[in-house]
C-alpha cells in the first residue's frame, strides 16, 4: 500500500533515503536524513517527517522523539538570514548576551522566532569553537567576530541592503 | 605480508612531494590557514588577496599553501612566508588590506615587515634561533636549564644577542634512556633545523663560535634521530606561544595541508600502519598502547590499552566496532575540532591501527554537526585513504578490511556520553543507558565497541611509530605523554596548547598564555568545562595529571580550559555553567532533570539578591544526591561547578546573600548606577539612551537615575564621556 | 558457576547468576523502593529511587539494573541512601500538581505512596513546576501530562508490549514530555486506547475519560430506563476493590450492587458472546466452505479492531464481521428487549461495564449508532468506574446477597463465560465450530492446550478429519508476529484470534489497579492467571458449555433472528471496518 503513496520530499532525499534502506541498519540513518531535509528546507516540516518515517519504517513517534531531542533541528521554517548568537563560555564572558539582547531589540523578536518579513530570525548557538574572536555570531553560513552591541544595527542594515540589492538583481 | 612495506613505499613514491620540501626547490611559500577559526577571522578573503598579487606579478615560484590551525587562535589569521634559506616569518591579523605591504616589501623586497610579525619583540630579525629544551630530563647538573649557559657564550664570542635569540622550550621527545636525566641537553637551531645534543659546558661553547658566529654547522654533535615535531618547530619554533609545548598530536596542524594525503604520507603519514600491518600482531599493538600508558583523553582517562583488550577478548563476538568521539561539546573547547580540521588523516589512522588491534572491520567518525569543515576534511580523508586503498579491502595488500563511515550529531552534549553516542549513531533519542554492560561488550547494534575520542585516536600512530618506551617517557608516572587544552577566558594568548602531563596550570597560563591582560588578578582557573571545577589560583602550581586534578576537585574534561580574573564573579560563572548542564540534560533520570533546574533556581535566587544562607545548604545537598544517584557522567558532573566554587569562593556567595552585593560588580542585580553630581554636566546622553526612561534632569542641569525604574542595562554607564555614572 | 554468593544487608544470599540487586533484595524480603522498574518491561533504571550501595563504589547503582556479582556487599538502606531516595522523590513531587486530594489516583497512586513512605513531608527545594494542559480529545484515554514523572512505563508498554509506538518522549531535559508524534490529540494519533498506559502509570497523567457522570445522571431520569450489561471479566476483577484475593468470582454481589445503584436490569455480556460465538462459527464455515477471506481474525477486541485499521487495512476483509458482545447485547437490547418489554427504544439508556477503556471508543464508533445522536451503547464504564461508584453510595459490596443476571438476556454458557480471558473465544468457537463441522457431538470440551497464553500460541487442532490451523496472540506486538506471517503467506491460518491486552480482557485497561503498592505488577503473569482460573471455574460449573446450546440463544433465534447469518442478523449484529490514518508503522 506504500507504494502507491505519493511523497513530497524531492528526488534527492528520496533516493538518499533508498541509499540507506539498501545498506545495514538503515535506521540509523535517521538522523542523516533529517540533516539532510533541513539542509533543503530550512526546517523539518511535520509532512516531511511523518514521510521520512513512513520511508525507513521507524515510527512517527520516534522520528519527532528524535527531532525535539537534538538542538540542532528546527520544527519552524527560519527567516532568509538566520542569525545564530553563539552563546559558549568564551562568547558570554565576552558580552554575548548583550549582542543577543541588542539583536532581540532592534528586531523586534525573541530567540527562536522570525520577523513578520521572514528576513531575519534569531537562534542561539552553543560553542561553535572559535572562542578566540569571541563574541561571534554567524548569520547564515558567515562568521561575525568580536561583535559589539554598537555594531549590531549596522551588521542588520548591511544584510538588508544585501536583500534588497538581490531583489534588484532578480527583477532586473 | 612484505608486500605491505613495498606497497607503502611504492604509494610514497607515487604521491610525488608536493608543498612540503617545496623550500628546497626555490620556492617561496606563503601558509595561508584554513581552519574554521581562521575563515572567521577572514583567512580566505586574505587568500584571494595573495592569489591577486601573485598573478598581477607574474611569478611562478610563489605558491599558496593552506594548513590548519596551530591553536594560535587571538591572532588569527596568521600567513607564514617561507623564502628559500630565510628564517620563516609570521604575520599576525592580516586583514586584506595589510596583504599588499607584505607582499611588496616582504616578497618582493626580501624586507619582512616588522611591526606585522608574529610574537617579535624587536623590528630586527634574528639569524638565528636556538631553541632550548628546558624540561625536567634536560638539565644540567645542578638541575638549572642550559637557557643561561648559551646566553653566557654569545656574550663572550662577541655576538649580538640580538641576532640569536634563545628560547626555552619544552620536551620535543628526544630524551633518551640512556642520560635521562642531568648533564644533558638538546637545542635546535633553525633555520637550519638541525638539532645538538650536548653533555658539557664546553660543548656548548664549541656550538656557539661555530654555528652563531661563524654560520657554520657542527656536525659532530648532530642529532640525526628523526624527530617527531621537528616540521612543527621548523615553521613555529621561534615563537613563545609554542615554545613550551611539546607537539605530539597536534604536530601537523598548521604545517601541513590537511586535504593533500601526500602531505601527510610524506610527514611520516600511514607509517605506522604499515609496520602494525607489517608485524600482522594485534596483540602486540594492545600491548604497545598498554605499555605507552595512554589514558583516555575524553575526560576520565580510562586506559586505553585496557579498553582495547576488552573490546577484543570480552565478547567472542565476531562483529566488532571502533568510534571516535568527535562531539566535542564543551563550550569553549575547541581541540578536537582543531584536529580534524588540521591532520584528518592521523585520526583515521589511528582508528585504522585501532581496528586492527581490537578485530573491528567497521568505524564510525561521529562529528557534531556545527563542525562543517572539520566533516568535509575528514570526508575528503578518507574518500583519498580509500581511493589509495589505505581503508577498504585488503589494506596495503595485508588481507585486514576495514572502512570508516561518518556519523552526525545534532546539538546534544550528553551524546559525548559514550552509550548515549552510541544512540545517537542508531538514529534515536541520545540519552544513556545504565552500564554495564559496557560497549566493550555489548555497544553499537549490540556488538562490542571501542569508543575513543579525537585526541586519543591522535596519539595511537605516534605511539606505533616511535614506540610505547619512547611515549611514556613523556609525562608523570600515572598519566603519560601530552594534553591539548584549549586556553581561554580572560588570558593574554589564547588558543590551543599541547603541553606534556606533568606541566604544571601556572606552566600554560603564564608561560604560555603570557598571563592575565589588563593588569587584572588571576582568580580561578576552570578546567573540564561544565563538567569540571574551578580550581583557585593558590593551586597554581597543580601539575597536570588525571590524579593530581581530581585531587583539588576539578577533572581533566577534554581539555577545555577558561581562564578566570579578579573582575569574573564566581557565583555567575558557577550559574553560567549550571544553565548549560540544564538545557544539555537528556531529561531521563530525576536527579539531573530535575536537580539542575532546582540548584539553578537557588544560583539565581542568589545572584538577584533574595539568597538565604540556608540555600548553600541546600545547594550541596543537591550536588552530592546528583553526583551520587545520576545515571551518567553528564548528571553526576554537573554540579561539580556549583560545588567547587563553592568549596574555594564561599565567602563570595555569603556576601551576595548577606550583602545583597556581587563584589564583582557582575550580577546586575546586585548592582545599581548612581550619577555623581559635581562630574554631570546635563549633556543628556544618558537621559536619551535609557531604555525605559529612567534618567531625568533638564538640559545643563545634574540628572539623577530613578532606582525602582532602572533595569540596570548599563547603557548610560556605557555612553557617559565624563564618568559621572558609577556602577555600585 | 551457575549461583553466585553475595552480601545484602548483612545477610548472605547465593542466587543464580543473572539476578538483579532489586530482584535478589526481594527474595530475602528487602523490597527496595522503585518507580519506573516493570519486570515485564525493558529496563529503564531513570528514576533512581531504587539505588543502594555497593562496596568499592562511589556512586549508588540502581538496583533494578545491576546485576549482582559474586563478593558484591551491598546495603539496602542507609540513613544517606533514605534521605537520598527521600530528596528524589520530593523533586519529582516539586515538578508535579498539588491537586492530590481531587485526583482520581488519590489514595491509589505510587508516587503519593512513596512520598509517605520516605518521609517527605515538607517541600525543601520546590520551585516552578511544568505546565500542559490536559489532553482530553479522546473518549477514551486523557493524557494529563503535568502529572507525569517520566518513567517512561507508558511508552514502554506501548511500544513493547503493543507495537503500537504510538508515544515517545519528546524535547529534552526538564521540557520533557511524553506524548504522540507531533504533540498530536491522542484522538488524531495511532492511539487504540486500549489503556494500558493507564494500567501502568504510577501516578495520574494517563486516565479514562470518566463516564459516570453522565450514569448518575441517566440514573436519576425517571424518563429512562437504565440498563446495564457486564463484560466477563468484570466479575473476576471487581472484588480486588474490596480487598478480596485476586481471583475471586464475584457475580451475585456485583448484581446486587448494580440493582442498588438503581439499574432497571442486569444483563450479562457472556450472553451475547454466546451469540457471537454462533454467528462467527457460522460466518466462519461458510468461508471455509467456499476458502476465502482466511483466515478468519476475531474481532471482539476494539483495540484490536483499531490497531488493524492503522496497521493492517490490508487484512480487514480477514476480521469477522460480527459486532463485538457489548454490541451485539446492546442492540437486542434496544430492539428485541424494548419490544418484549413495551419500552421506546430511545427510552432505554443501555450502560455497559467492561474491563476495557477502547469499549468507550468503540461504542462512539459512527458504525454503532442507530440514529443520529442515540447510540446502541449509551454509555461505558470501566471496573474501576463501578467499583467508585458502588463505593460512593455506600453499598457494602462484601456483605451484600448473591442476585442474579435478569432474563431472558441474562444466561450464558461456559463458552461465553470465557470471552474474557486470551484463548477464550477461540475455545468457545472451536466447541461450536467441532460440532457444526463435522455434525457430531464432541467429546471433549477443555482445549486446555491454548488456555492461558502467555503471549502467543500456534496449533494445529485436528477435528474428526478436518486440520484446522489456529492462532492466538494477545499483546499486539505479538499479534504482529502471527500477522506478518499471514501477509508474507508464510502460513496458512483458519482462525485466529487476537486480544489487545496481554492475557486478554481480564487484564484489560479498565480493570482495577493492582500496583499501588509496589509488589504486584500490571501485566503481572500470576495476577492474570489467577483471573483467568476465575472464569474458567465458572465456566466448568456451567450446565451448558457450548454457545449454540445456550436455550436462550436458541429461542432468539427462533423468535427474533430467524438463523445464524440471516438477513436481520447481518443487519443488527455485523459490522464493518475502515483504514485509518495516520497510518501506522509497523
Amino acid at each position: 500500500m506504500c507504494e502507491e503513496k505519493k511523497y513530497t520530499l524531492n528526488d534527492e532525499i528520496l533516493d538518499f533515503i533508498n541509499e540507506c534502506l539498501n545498506k545495514e541498519h538503515p535506521e540509523s540513518y535517521l538522523i542523516a536524513v533529517l540533516h539532510k531535509i533541513q539542509g533543503q528546507y530550512g526546517f523539518l516540516s511535520e509532512i516531511h517527517m511523518d514521510e521520512v518515517a513512513h520511508l525507513l519504517g521507524v515510527p512517527t513517534s520516534n522520528v519527532f522523539g528524535v527531532a525535539t531531542f537534538y538542538h540542532f533541528f528546527r520544527l519552524k521554517p527560519r527567516g532568509k538570514y538566520s542569525i545564530s548568537i553563539c552563546l559558549g563560555t568564551a562568547c558570554f564572558v565576552k558580552g554575548a548576551d548583550a549582542v543577543l539582547a541588542e539583536f532581540k531589540k532592534e528586531l523586534g523578536i525573541d530567540l527562536g522566532d522570525t520577523t513578520i518579513d521572514s528576513l531575519f530570525s534569531i537562534e542561539s548557538s552553543r560553542c561553535i569553537g572559535v572562542c578566540a574572536l569571541a563574541p561571534v555570531v554567524t548569520i547564515n553560513e558567515e562568521v561575525f567576530s568580536r561583535v559589539k552591541p554598537n555594531q549590531v544595527g549596522d551588521i542588520l542594515n548591511m544584510m538588508k541592503g544585501r536583500s534588497s540589492a538581490q531583489k534588484i538583481a532578480e527583477n532586473s | 605480508m612484505a608486500n605491505v612495506m613495498q606497497n607503502y613505499y611504492n604509494l610514497k613514491r607515487e604521491l610525488e612531494p608536493s608543498s612540503i620540501d617545496a623550500a628546497s626547490q626555490n620556492k617561496t611559500i606563503i601558509q595561508i590557514g584554513s581552519a574554521t577559526c581562521e575563515i572567521a577571522a577572514g583567512s580566505l578573503r586574505v587568500k584571494d588577496e595573495f592569489m591577486k598579487l601573485i598573478n598581477a606579478s607574474g611569478r611562478s615560484d610563489i605558491i599558496i599553501k593552506q594548513a590548519g590551525c596551530t591553536g594560535r587562535c587571538s591572532q588569527e589569521p596568521i600567513v607564514g612566508v617561507f623564502l628559500p634559506d630565510k628564517m620563516p616569518v609570521k604575520y599576525r591579523k592580516v586583514t586584506v588590506d595589510k596583504v599588499p605591504q607584505i607582499f611588496q616589501e616582504h616578497i618582493i623586497g626580501q624586507h619582512p615587515v616588522t611591526q606585522l610579525m608574529l610574537d617579535k619583540k624587536t623590528d630586527k630579525l634574528y639569524n638565528h634561533v636556538a631553541t632550548i629544551c628546558t624540561s625536567e630530563k634536560c638539565r644540567d647538573k645542578y638541575g638549572n636549564p642550559w637557557t643561561d649557559k648559551f646566553e653566557k657564550f654569545i656574550l663572550q664570542k662577541g655576538i649580538d644577542p640580538i641576532e640569536v635569540r634563545i628560547v626555552s622550550g619544552g620536551c620535543i621527545g628526544l630524551c633518551h634512556e640512556e642520560h635521562t636525566e642531568g648533564e644533558h641537553g638538546v637545542v635546535m637551531v633553525f633555520p637550519e633545523n638541525v638539532i645538538y645534543r650536548f653533555t658539557k659546558d664546553e660543548q656548548i661553547e664549541e656550538i656557539v663560535e661555530s654555528h652563531f658566529k661563524n654560520g657554520k654547522v657542527l656536525d659532530k654533535y648532530l642529532e640525526r634521530t628523526d624527530l617527531i615535531t621537528e616540521e612543527f618547530f621548523k615553521f613555529y619554533g621561534d615563537v613563545s606561544f609554542f615554545n613550551k609545548q611539546t607537539r605530539i598530536t597536534l604536530k601537523n596542524c598548521g604545517i601541513i595541508d590537511p586535504e593533500s594525503l601526500t602531505d601527510y604520507i610524506h610527514a611520516q603519514g600511514y607509517e605506522a600502519l604499515t609496520r602494525v600491518l607489517y608485524k600482522n600482531d594485534p596483540d602486540f599493538v594492545i600491548d604497545e598502547i598498554t605499555k605507552s600508558g595512554l589514558r583516555g583523553r575524553g575526560g576520565a582517562g580510562y586506559p586505553t590499552g585496557k579498553k582495547w583488550r576488552e573490546t577484543a577478548y570480552t565478547s567472542n563476538d565476531p562483529i566488532k566496532y571502533v568510534i571516535c568521539n568527535a562531539d566535542e561539546g564543551d563550550p569553549g573547547a575547541f581541540m578536537d575540532r582543531s584536529a580534524l580540521e588540521g591532520d584528518p588523516f592521523s585520526i583515521i589512522e589511528g582508528m585504522t591501527v585501532g581496528g586492527f588491534a581490537i578485530g573491528a572491520k567497521r568505524g564510525f567518525l561521529y562529528i557534531r554537526a556545527e563542525y562543517p569543515l572539520a566533516i568535509a576534511r575528514i570526508e575528503n580523508a578518507i574518500r583519498k585513504a580509500r581511493e589509495k586503498n589505505l581503508l577498504g579491502k585488503n589494506i596495503l595488500g595485508s588481507g585486514f578490511d576495514f572502512d570508516l563511515e561518518v556519523r552526525l550529531g545534532a546539538g546534544a552534549f550528553v551524546c559525548g556520553e559514550e552509550t548515549a553516542l552510541i544512540y545517537s549513531i542508531e538514529g534515536k533519542r541520545g540519552q544513556p543507558r545504565i552500564r554495564p554492560p559496557y560497549p566493550s561488550e555489548s555497544g553499537l547494534w549490540g556488538h562490542p565497541t571501542c569508543i575513543n575520542n579525537v585526541e586519543t585516536w591522535a596519539n595511537v600512530s605516534v605511539i606505533m611509530l616511535y614506540g610505547a618506551d619512547w611515549y611514556s617517557r613523556i609525562g608523570t608516572p600515572t598519566s603519560k605523554g601530552t594534553k591539548v587544552f584549549a586556553l581561554a577566558g580572560n588570558v593574554v594568548n589564547t588558543g590551543l596548547v599541547e603541553v606534556p602531563m606533568g606541566t604544571t596550570l601556572k606552566e600554560v597560563i603564564f608561560d604560555i598564555g603570557g598571563g592575565i591582560p589588563d593588569g587584572k588578578d588571576l582568580k580561578a582557573i576552570q578546567i573540564g568545562g561544565p563538567s569540571g571545577g574551578c580550581i583557585p589560583k593558590e593551586l597554581i602550581n597543580t601539575p597536570i595529571d588525571y590524579e593530581s586534578i581530581r585531587a583539588i576537585g576539578s577533572m581533566m574534561g577534554s581539555g577545555g580550559m577558561i581562564v578566570l580574573d579578579s573582575s569574573d564573579c564566581m557565583v555567575s560563572t558557577a550559574k553560567f555553567f549550571l544553565e548549560f548542564t540544564k538545557d544539555e540534560s537528556c531529561g531521563k533520570c530525576t536527579p539531573c532533570r530535575e536537580g539542575t533546574v532546582r540548584m539553578l533556581e537557588i544560583l539565581e535566587k542568589i545572584t538577584n539578591g533574595n539568597g538565604e544562607l540556608s540555600d548553600l545548604d541546600k545547594l550541596e545537598r543537591l550536588g552530592n544526591l546528583m553526583i551520587k544517584t545520576s545515571l551518567c557522567g553528564l548528571g553526576s558532573s554537573a554540579p561539580n561547578p556549583v560545588l567547587s566554587a563553592l568549596r574555594n569562593f564561599k565567602e563570595e556567595f555569603r556576601i551576595h546573600i548577606r550583602e545583597k552585593r556581587c563584589p564583582t560588580q557582575k550580577c546586575p542585580n546586585l548592582i545599581h548606577y548612581e550619577i555623581v553630581i559635581d562630574k554631570c554636566t546635563g549633556c543628556m546622553v544618558c537621559a536619551r539612551r535609557c531604555p525605559v526612561f529612567c534618567i531625568e534632569g533638564a538640559k545643563q542641569k545634574p540628572h539623577f537615575i530613578i532606582q525602582d525604574r532602572c533595569i540596570k542595562c548599563g547603557e548610560c554607564f556605557n555612553v557617559c564621556k565624563f564618568d559621572a555614572i558609577i556602577k555600585i | 558457576m551457575d549461583y553466585i554468593n553475595a552480601v545484602i544487608d548483612g545477610i548472605g544470599v547465593s542466587v543464580p547468576l543473572g539476578i538483579t540487586i532489586m530482584e535478589a533484595g526481594d527474595s530475602i524480603g528487602a523490597h527496595i523502593p522503585r518507580l519506573c522498574y516493570h519486570p515485564k518491561l525493558s529496563t529503564e533504571g531513570a528514576c533512581r529511587i531504587c539505588v543502594v550501595e555497593v562496596k568499592g563504589w562511589s556512586k549508588y547503582l540502581p538496583a533494578c539494573a545491576t546485576k549482582l556479582e559474586e563478593g558484591m556487599v551491598i546495603r539496602t538502606n542507609t540513613p544517606e541512601l533514605r534521605q537520598m531516595r527521600r530528596d528524589l522523590v520530593e523533586l519529582l513531587i516539586d515538578n508535579h500538581p498539588r491537586g492530590c486530594l481531587t485526583c482520581i489516583r488519590d489514595g491509589n497512586c505510587q508516587l503519593q505512596n512513596l512520598a509517605y513512605k520516605l518521609g517527605v513531608r515538607e517541600r525543601i527545594f520546590a520551585g516552578d513546576r511544568k505546565h500542559y494542559p490536559i489532553e482530553k480529545s479522546s473518549v477514551a484515554v486523557i493524557r494529563d501530562a503535568e502529572k507525569c514523572i517520566l518513567c517512561r512505563q507508558c511508552v514502554r508498554v506501548c511500544s513493547e508490549i503493543q507495537g503500537v509506538h504510538n508515544l515517545s518522549q519528546m524535547f529534552r531535559g526538564f521540557n520533557t514530555v511524553v506524548t504522540p508524534a507531533f504533540l498530536a490529540n491522542m484522538d488524531d494519533s495511532i492511539c487504540i486506547k486500549c489503556g494500558q498506559c493507564i494500567n501502568v502509570c504510577p501516578t495520574a497523567a494517563f486516565i479514562e475519560q470518566d463516564s459516570t457522570e453522565e450514569v448518575w445522571k441517566a440514573l436519576s431520569d425517571p424518563n429512562k430506563f437504565v440498563v446495564v450489561q457486564t463484560a466477563p471479566a468484570i466479575r473476576a476483577a471487581i472484588g480486588e476493590g474490596w480487598n478480596l484475593p485476586i481471583g475471586t468470582p464475584s457475580t451475585g454481589k456485583m448484581i446486587t450492587a448494580l440493582r442498588r445503584l438503581g439499574f432497571k436490569a442486569v444483563f450479562d455480556t457472556n450472553f451475547a458472546a454466546d451469540l457471537t460465538i454462533v454467528e462467527e462459527a457460522h460466518e466462519f464455515l461458510e468461508r471455509y466452505k467456499n476458502n476465502e477471506r482466511l483466515p478468519i481474525i476475531t474481532s471482539c477486541s476494539p483495540g484490536w479492531i483499531k490497531f488493524l485499521e492503522h496497521f493492517y487495512p490490508e487484512l480487514i476483509p480477514n476480521a469477522s464481521s460480527c459486532k463485538s458482545p457489548m454490541q451485539m447485547m446492546s442492540v437486542l437490547l434496544k430492539t428485541y428487549y424494548a419490544e418484549l418489554k413495551g419500552i421506546e427504544p430511545k427510552d432505554i439508556y443501555v450502560v455497559a461495564v467492561m474491563p476495557c477503556v477502547a469499549k468507550k471508543f468503540e461504542a462512539k464508533r459512527p458504525e454503532h449508532y442507530y440514529e443520529k445522536d442515540i447510540p446502541w451503547t449509551d454509555a461505558v464504564l470501566t471496573t474501576r468506574e463501578l467499583i467508585w461508584m458502588i463505593k460512593a453510595y455506600g453499598i457494602d459490596f462484601l456483605s451484600l446477597p448473591e442476585e442474579d443476571f435478569d432474563q431472558p438476556l441474562g444466561y450464558a454458557t461456559g463458552a461465553g463465560d470465557i470471552f474474557g480471558t486470551t484463548g477464550g473465544v477461540m475455545e468457545a468457537t472451536l466447541r461450536t465450530a467441532y460440532e457444526k463441522l463435522t455434525g457430531r457431538k464432541a467429546d471433549g470440551l477443555d482445549y486446555l492446550d491454548i488456555r492461558l497464553v502467555p503471549g502467543l500460541k500456534e496449533a494445529s487442532i485436528l477435528i474428526n478429519g478436518f486440520v484446522l490451523n489456529i492462532a492466538i496472540a494477545n499483546g499486539l506486538d505479538n499479534a504482529k508476529t502471527i500477522l506478518e506471517k499471514v501477509k508474507s503467506g508464510e502460513k496458512q491460518y483458519h482462525i485466529i484470534e487476537i486480544m489487545a491486552c496481554s492475557g486478554g480482557c481480564v487484564a484489560g485497561g479498565g480493570q482495577p489497579l493492582v500496583h499501588a503498592d509496589e509488589y504486584i505488577y500490571p501485566l503481572d503473569e500470576e495476577m492474570i492467571k489467577l483471573r483467568q482460573k476465575a472464569l474458567y471455574m465458572v465456566d466448568k460449573d456451567k450446565k451448558h458449555r457450548k454457545s449454540h446450546e445456550n436455550p436462550y440463544i436458541q429461542k432468539i433465534y427462533a423468535d427474533f433472528l430467524e438463523y445464524p447469518g440471516s438477513p436481520i442478523a447481518h443487519k443488527l449484529l455485523h459490522t464493518t471496518y475502515t483504514p485509518r490514518t495516520p497510518r501506522g508503522i509497523k
